[in-house]
């Protein structure tokens, strides 16, 4: 198997270019805390990450998982390519470090991959209005789409589309629900 | 040909077999409300119809706009036929304020006549009468002409029971979205469209002939109008992005929607004669829900440009900048703007617990109407006396409706599925 791995300097402008990316994100205002139960999930600033590195993903939920970009990568469950969910807090579009990780190896894979195209559907939970929500799935997508085209593929190959909350993955009306509904799909076409 | 019509004749039927009616329970409070007896119709010439009972029809819609309450039917003290049999002092003895006595014929050429005369108890005279002729299949809406204009003469406000509703269900696994009309009492339900993807917003013109609404059929949002007596429709957004939230202009020139073609969720005005499109509000936050004021001039829309959704002002044409308007909370949202632009209800979020609250725009003084705790899409009944929203019962989603003084509550349930967003036509057309 082939690994493709990043180098040196190519790593620095790569980091800046994400800082960037990353302060849009999150404007202020755009990652306040909700009182109360969710403060907890919530993260405020993103360490980058260094892709390729054997140690990247060395002490998260993703270490041991595997790093590479083969065309089938995304269908290989050991793969970190087959993450292809990200979470979010509670009226919050900002993306957690770990998921960072995770959308720039999907961004990379992308770009090494000019005919791969993904849809990113922005999912909200059932809490607040319905028009706000579709307004703030839109938000989580884009957070999502920006990133990674920082690593190189061309923005035609990520479409946005924004459920907001009328398609939840679990039903029920607590906590336990939510928090899996508020999401981005990456759906590979 | 002949076959032609018969599958369409049966397409139709399998149309109104799988169409639920919503079925109406009023939840809480009758008190404070005025008593008045609509004594049950006289029918001649035909059996009375169990689904056109105009005496029923007319005394559920009465109570159920919280300003009355109707003696039941077993309650009444007698059931005078014409003027002169009744006893005015009787009702006067029993506390009842107003009484209702009328008619219905069935004519030779299969017409009905509909006569009804309302009654002032204390003054022992009649205050109001009318006459219509209406064929079978409009016996229903002449029942809810009469609750309007015993309404109005009543209250000096103008009735709103003979118009419709429209509203959004789903049901299944996958779910099927259909977005319906139906009379205000739930009845007579139509779908417009069925589809696999989500339907959001419908929200009525203001002359009742057309519904905006937001569809995802086509695998992407885009904001539809859809004529109900024709059925034609026509595509008025599809921008990458977002598509949402379509908000008739009182005067009927204008749709504000919500785009983020430019980036971010951002308001724009489309003329619906030239199409022009103009961007009004221009903020990295989200800006979305856009409700008019009855100038057809202003805005009030949602926007979290200060860290959290609030209620925000905005006058089209002056260049000035939005005005906050909700300072309570954390959470203000979607608001619906009363027809005489005096108060908005909106959502108002606390906690977990999303409630139905009014803002009176010269007092500024909140009031919290609904118990929450996923309470959503509030929209006022024409007159402002009442308010329709989403709301959940036991897990399922019911629509309900509110008074505007929040004394009386009532829910619309679908026998089974979801049903959700509703909105309030000002006039039936």
């Amino acid at each position: 198997m082939k690994r493709l791995t990043l180098k040196g300097g190519m790593l620095i402008v790569t980091a800046a270019v994400l800082l960037n990316g990353c302060t849009q994100a999150t404007k202020p205002g755009d990652e306040y805390l909700d009182s109360g139960a969710d403060v907890s999930e919530a993260t405020s600033g993103t360490r980058i990450g260094t892709i390729g590195e054997a140690d990247a993903l060395a002490g998260t939920a993703l270490a041991g998982m595997k790093i590479s970009y083969e065309k089938d990568a995304i269908n290989d469950p050991e793969n970190v390519l087959s993450i292809k969910t990200i979470y979010f807090a509670y009226d919050s579009s900002e993306i957690s470090e770990e998921d960072v990780e995770v959308i720039k190896h999907h961004g990379k894979y992308m770009a090494l991959h000019p005919d791969v195209s993904v849809r990113l559907e922005g999912h909200t939970d059932e809490r607040g209005t319905r028009e706000y929500n579709v307004a703030l799935a839109d938000r989580r997508a884009q957070s999502v789409k920006k990133l990674m085209l920082f690593q190189g593929p061309s923005a035609t190959q990520a479409t946005i589309i924004s459920y907001g909350e009328e398609k939840p993955a679990a039903l029920g009306h607590d906590e336990a629900a939510w928090k899996l509904n508020r999401r981005v799909e990456l759906v590979y076409e | 040909m002949l076959k032609r019509w018969i599958l369409l004749l049966f397409l139709c039927c399998l149309t109104q077999a799988a169409n639920a009616v919503l079925k109406i329970d009023i939840t809480e409070g009758i008190e404070g409300a005025t008593p008045i007896a609509i004594i049950p119709f006289k029918w001649s010439g035909a059996e009375k119809p169990v689904d056109a009972d105009i005496s029923a029809i007319v005394s559920s819609d009465l109570a159920r706009s919280g300003k009355f309450s109707s003696v039941p039917e077993r309650g009444l003290l007698a059931q005078p036929q014409r003027p002169e049999d009744i006893h005015f002092k009787t009702w006067r003895v029993a506390g009842v304020d107003h009484l209702v006595i009328g008619a219905v014929q069935k004519a030779a050429n299969g017409m009905f006549k509909v006569e009804f005369r309302l009654f002032n108890v204390y003054r022992g005279e009649q205050v109001l009468g009318y006459s219509f002729n209406a064929t079978r299949a409009m016996l229903r809406t002449t029942a809810h002409q009469i609750s309007d204009l015993i309404f109005e003469q009543l209250t000096g406000l103008p009735g709103a029971f003979n118009t419709r509703i429209a509203y959004v269900t789903s049901a299944g696994k996958p779910a099927e979205y259909r977005l319906q009309v139906a009379d205000t009492d739930g009845y007579n339900p139509q779908t417009l469209l069925t589809s696999s993807e989500p339907i959001m917003s419908p929200v009525w013109s203001p002359d009742g002939s057309k519904v905006a609404y937001v569809s995802f059929e086509t695998g992407a949002s885009a904001i539809y109008i859809h004529n109900i007596r024709t059925g034609e429709r026509e595509k008025i957004a599809a921008f990458d992005g977002i598509n949402s939230a379509p908000a008739w202009s009182p005067d009927g020139q204008s749709l504000a929607m919500t785009l983020s073609k430019d980036g971010n969720p951002d308001i724009y005005v489309l003329s619906l004669r030239s199409k022009a499109l103009r961007r009004v509000t221009r903020h990295w936050s989200i800006d979305t829900e856009p409700a008019w004021l009855p100038d057809s001039r202003s805005l009030v829309f949602t926007s979290s440009r200060s860290g959290k959704p609030q209620l925000y002002q905005l006058a089209l044409d002056s260049g000035s900048r939005p005005r906050r308007l909700t300072f309570e909370g954390n959470y203000n949202a979607n608001a619906s703007v009363s027809a005489d632009g005096k108060v908005i209800a909106f959502v108002h979020g606390a906690g977990n617990s999303y409630k139905i609250a009014l803002l009176n725009l010269d007092t500024r003084i909140t009031q919290v109407l609904t118990d929450g705790p996923l309470d959503e899409s509030p929209d006022f009944a024409p007159n402002g006396t009442m308010i329709l929203y989403a709301s959940q019962d036991r897990g399922r989603a019911v629509l309900a409706a509110v008074s505007a003084d929040g004394r009386q509550k009532q829910r619309l349930a679908l026998s089974d599925g979801e049903v959700r967003e509703p909105s309030w036509a000002a006039k039936r057309n």
